[in-house]
């Protein structure tokens, strides 16, 4: 199956981001995080989950493909890095097109930045340092076996629908057993949390 | 397949190399393929955090010109890699702009700071001790040290005040964080220590953690708790609050501030009643269970349920997931310690693992999770009022005896037992302590009742600080000395474990900066006991401190740096250079009472110091956010963390009808203030919960009682009572101090003076924004 990636599990992330701040450290994106965190249920849980690049695989990188300047390149084995700097125009077009949320525009360099995998550290066989750093290993790096040889019988998924389209991704989630069978729901309409209504 | 399965590899083996990790050699030493070294010429000094009790490990990253300016994770044992955000930004305090880089200096509180010589500033000390002790007597003056000092540096300060100040008065902020445990442990088991090391988590099958915001706290050791989930240990939690880990536990007790030991005495009385007790353990191995098994009967289920305001049920239920477990662990912090009762709360727990057998095994014990770096350490050599070094007793002839002779002074000379750091602040308001030299400590944030403790200083006649930031106290002071940070010096911190990690020198101070040991031998010097405190480093103080502690229960002979930096740490009692160190308690059934016994002691709940009234009907509880450390000094100037927790609030029930960002007074009998509403379903009705990192008008310290656990003498910081009404406007967050001449670091005021609450802090969600 999958290769060496993040796993993420959002059952264990306690809010408290260290990947934030490892993100800030890494010397690919020194003094800019590219990790945010995001509360699904605020108000009335204290859940949280840490969102990064998911290095889509199926279609490949919608940032890239709508990237009019060709400035978002995939590398052989399937990360999708940030921009160029020497093409990106700063358009935003990645932005907008990025179902999970995740490029951003630093508006006075005119350049989009986002979460490469820390291909300085994958590169050399290190985990990404927002991974390595995790406190409680909700950003899992490695493969799927060394994650279930971690965690027996933790399930995975690699694919999220957003209305009609399913985008597989390089970086997979954590879910429920009977939730591997079919894609994640990765965008609205979310009818219901925890047996209640929020339409 | 079970958590006690044998033949399943443990998912976090030390011995094995987590996933990513394998170019990494483990604790010691450098990388194994010097990755960065190569790449930028730069090297990798190994150390450890200096911030809380778990003690990560770490690199810093030190560039050409010896400057530390990043850090990189470390694959030690108790870490494996992983760091906090506070781990991840502690290197910025190094080289902060902030730093204080020459002595401080006013004759008066009147007067502006100004910059004076290292002769001039010790020499003016030196007259001050001299003039208040020639006019009041030596105990008129007292020092007050820090559980962030290196075991080195706290040695010091206990010797420098009996031998060179010759003062009772000695005490340190390890006073504020876990002393209660200690003094149970010390009741219990005649050792003041956690049973077990924190991989004994990874085969439990039960985990209770108590009055411990984990997740926040101590993030890095919530991957021994998930490690325990892995394998199938239940978790239950006790706290008000539904904290991170709380979320995912099998049974979350959000029982009212104050009520700890009224709830496990009706656990108690279940897991008797059920006839869930191991009689075999304790009828060989504890004195005191008819007693206490006499007491407990006392406490039915029906009646702690009112007490704690939980379910009866749930007690029934921890009960039997606790006792009925094959090995069950008791980790706790805090949330029961800092009580009038926090000696009995932590008793009332040690009381449970005993009466069902979980006690000195693999997987089986209990813990306290030490909120400082070296709150551990901070105690063991006599840096606390009543303890000497190796933790032997100062009012005990016999180790009196001992000391003198390692120390070369007169048995008549050293001092008696000291007060506590609060007894001393109120010495202070009666003049009966006219001077103070403090270490590392900012009291005017962390203790309670601000009112008190700001004029307890203010009495004072003559108050000198040592620190590296101007914190709120040194402000107050008139002499303040430039020390080093903790990369700037190397020494020995002991972690929760009681496992005794060495930190590094990664720089040189800045010019004009002094290490800790330098500045208290020079003191001693000019005081007339130079000979005493001939230690020109921390390796000095080091090797007379393992002979001080040698054959005592905390025995460091058997500790080098040399092992130290081939092991990775090791835990006490290590009594010889060839002997592993201790990392499990009481394997063999014997605590270190005399009999070696465990006496199980009686508890009796009492209520909170502070009553509830009509006025004042709800419980105001104070606790910590991820992003700060203790009184802030060192945190609230690092740009990241003042950006993700930028100031406190006031967490309210719904119920109450506040919006988000609402102005919320919150009102207790010592004063009042008023903190943007964050609206939750994570906290009971009747409680309020803000977090304590942050100075007057902004502290939750300002409302806090100071009332004592007469034992262990810890305030009662997580519970007075309080009430809650709409307010005008928020109060804001003052900037931290800095020296003449420094203007406030311009990247830790942007979010600041935001008069909103943090979008769910930590995760700890968040009703709307209004």
């Amino acid at each position: 199956m999958m290769g060496r990636t993040i796993f993420i599990d959002p059952g264990r992330c306690i809010g408290c981001q260290a990947c934030v701040s490892a993100c800030r450290e890494c010397d690919s994106h020194r003094g800019k995080s590219m990790i945010h965190l995001d509360y699904p249920d605020e108000g009335h849980s204290v859940a949280s989950l840490p969102t990064v690049c998911m290095h889509c695989e199926d279609p490949v990188a919608p940032c890239a493909e709508v990237c009019p300047a060709d400035a978002i390149l995939v590398t052989a084995d399937g990360v999708v890095q940030q921009a160029d700097t020497t093409r990106c125009i700063g358009c935003a077009n990645c932005v907008n097109a990025c179902p999970f949320g995740v490029p951003k525009i630093d508006l006075q360099a005119k350049l989009q930045m986002k979460c490469n995998l820390c291909y300085d550290r994958t590169a050399y066989g290190l985990a990404p340092m927002c991974a390595t750093v995790c406190p409680t290993g909700a950003l899992f790096y490695g493969t799927l076996e060394e994650l279930q040889a971690e965690r027996p019988g933790v399930q995975v998924a690699d694919s999220f629908t957003f209305g009609s389209t399913t985008v597989s991704t390089g970086v997979a989630m954590v879910v429920p057993a009977d939730k591997v069978q079919w894609p994640v729901p990765g965008g609205l309409p979310v009818v219901e949390i925890n047996g209640r209504d929020v339409r | 397949m079970t958590a006690t399965d044998p033949n399943r590899a443990l998912p976090l083996d030390p011995s094995l190399a987590p996933p990513g990790t394998r170019n990494f050699r483990d604790a010691g030493g450098i990388p194994a393929d010097r990755w960065h070294a190569d790449q930028n010429g730069e090297t990798l000094v190994p150390t450890h955090c200096c911030f809380c009790g778990v003690q990560c490990g770490m690199y810093l990253r030190v560039d050409r010109g010896g400057k530390v300016f990043g850090v990189e994770p470390r694959n030690h044992d108790i870490n494996r890699m992983r760091l906090c955000p506070k781990g991840i930004n502690a290197y910025q305090q190094v080289n902060h702009p902030d730093r204080l880089t020459a002595p401080l200096m006013r004759r008066n509180r009147d007067e502006e700071f100004r910059e004076v010589s290292w002769d001039e500033a010790l020499d003016h000390t030196v007259a001050e001790i001299r003039r208040i002790q020639g006019e009041y007597g030596n105990d008129a003056f007292g020092l007050l040290g820090g559980a962030s000092l290196y075991s080195e540096k706290t040695y010091l300060v206990g010797k420098f005040a009996r031998v060179a100040l010759k003062s009772r008065h000695v005490d340190y902020n390890g006073r504020l964080c876990m002393v209660s445990a200690a003094g149970a442990n010390k009741l219990a088991f005649g050792i003041d220590r956690a049973g077990n090391p924190f991989s004994d988590i990874l085969l439990t099958d039960c985990l209770l953690i108590a009055g411990s915001n984990v997740g926040e706290c101590f993030p890095v050791m919530t991957q021994y708790l998930w490690g325990a989930r892995d394998r199938g240990a239940t978790l239950i939690v006790v706290d008000p609050r539904e904290t991170a880990i709380a979320r995912t536990a099998d049974i979350h007790v959000a029982l009212k501030p104050g009520t700890d030991s009224a709830f496990f005495n009706a656990v108690l009385h279940v897991v008797v009643a059920e006839g869930l007790t191991d009689e075999a353990y304790l009828a060989a191995h504890a004195a005191g269970w008819e007693e206490v098994k006499a007491t407990v009967a006392a406490y039915p289920p029906a009646r702690s349920a009112e007490i704690c305001g939980v379910p009866a049920e749930q007690i029934v239920q921890v009960a039997r997931m606790f006792a009925g477990a094959d090995r069950a662990m008791a980790w706790h912090a805090r949330g029961v310690e800092h009580h009038s009762q926090g000696v009995e709360n932590c008793l009332s727990i040690i009381n449970l693992c005993v009466a069902a057998g979980h006690i000195g095994r693999p997987g089986a014990g209990y813990g306290t999770i030490t909120g400082q770096g070296n709150g551990q350490g901070g105690r063991e050599h006599g840096q606390k009022s009543d303890l000497l070094p190796g933790g032997r007793s100062i009012t005990n002839p016999e180790h009196r005896r001992q000391i003198c002779e390692i120390w070369g002074i007169d048995e008549a000379e050293l001092p008696p037992a000291g007060t506590s750091m609060m007894e001393m602040v109120w010495q202070m308001q009666r003049k009966e302590i006219r001077g103070l030299v403090g270490i590392c400590n900012n009291p005017f944030v962390s203790l309670p009742n601000y009112a008190t403790v700001k004029d307890g200083y203010d009495t004072l006649e003559f108050h000198a600080q040592f620190d590296f930031f101007l914190s709120e106290t040194a402000a107050n002071a008139h002499v303040v000395f430039p020390v080093t940070v903790w990369a700037e010096d190397e020494g020995v911190m002991a972690n929760a474990e009681a496992r005794v990690v060495k930190h590094n020198k990664a720089q040189e101070p800045p010019a004009g900066v002094r290490t800790d040991t330098w500045v208290i031998c020079e003191l001693a010097r000019r005081l007339g006991a130079g000979d005493k405190f001939a230690f020109p480093d921390s390796r000095s103080v080091f090797e007379e401190l393992r002979i001080a502690s040698a054959g005592t229960v905390n025995d460091y002979y058997g500790i080098t740096y040399e092992r130290l930096e081939e092991t990775g740490g090791i835990a006490w009692p290590c009594p010889s250079t060839e002997h592993p160190g201790t990392p499990r308690l009481f394997e063999n059934g014997r605590t270190y009472h005399p009999d070696g016994k465990i006496h199980m002691q009686v508890v009796e709940w009492h209520p909170p110091m502070d009553p509830y009234s009509e006025e004042f009907p709800l419980s105001l509880t104070t606790g910590r956010t991820v992003a700060h450390f203790l009184s802030g000094n060192q945190t609230r100037r690092l740009g990241a963390l003042v950006e993700q927790t930028p100031r406190p609030w006031v967490e309210v029930h719904p119920s109450h009808g506040f919006r988000n960002g609402d102005p919320v007074r919150v009102v207790t009998r010592r004063g009042s203030e008023v903190f943007p509403a964050l609206v939750t379903e994570a906290i009971r009705p009747d409680t309020v919960f803000v977090p304590y990192h942050w100075p007057v008008p902004t502290a939750a310290n300002a409302l806090t009682i100071d009332a004592l656990d007469p034992r262990s003498k810890i305030p009662e910081y997580k519970v007075c009572a309080a009430r809650i009404e709409a307010a005008e406007r928020i109060d804001e967050v003052p900037a931290p101090p800095t020296a003449p001449g420094h203007q406030a670091y311009p990247e830790t005021q942007v979010s600041r003076t935001d008069p909103l609450p943090p979008t769910s802090p930590q995760g700890r969600g968040t009703a709307e924004r209004s």
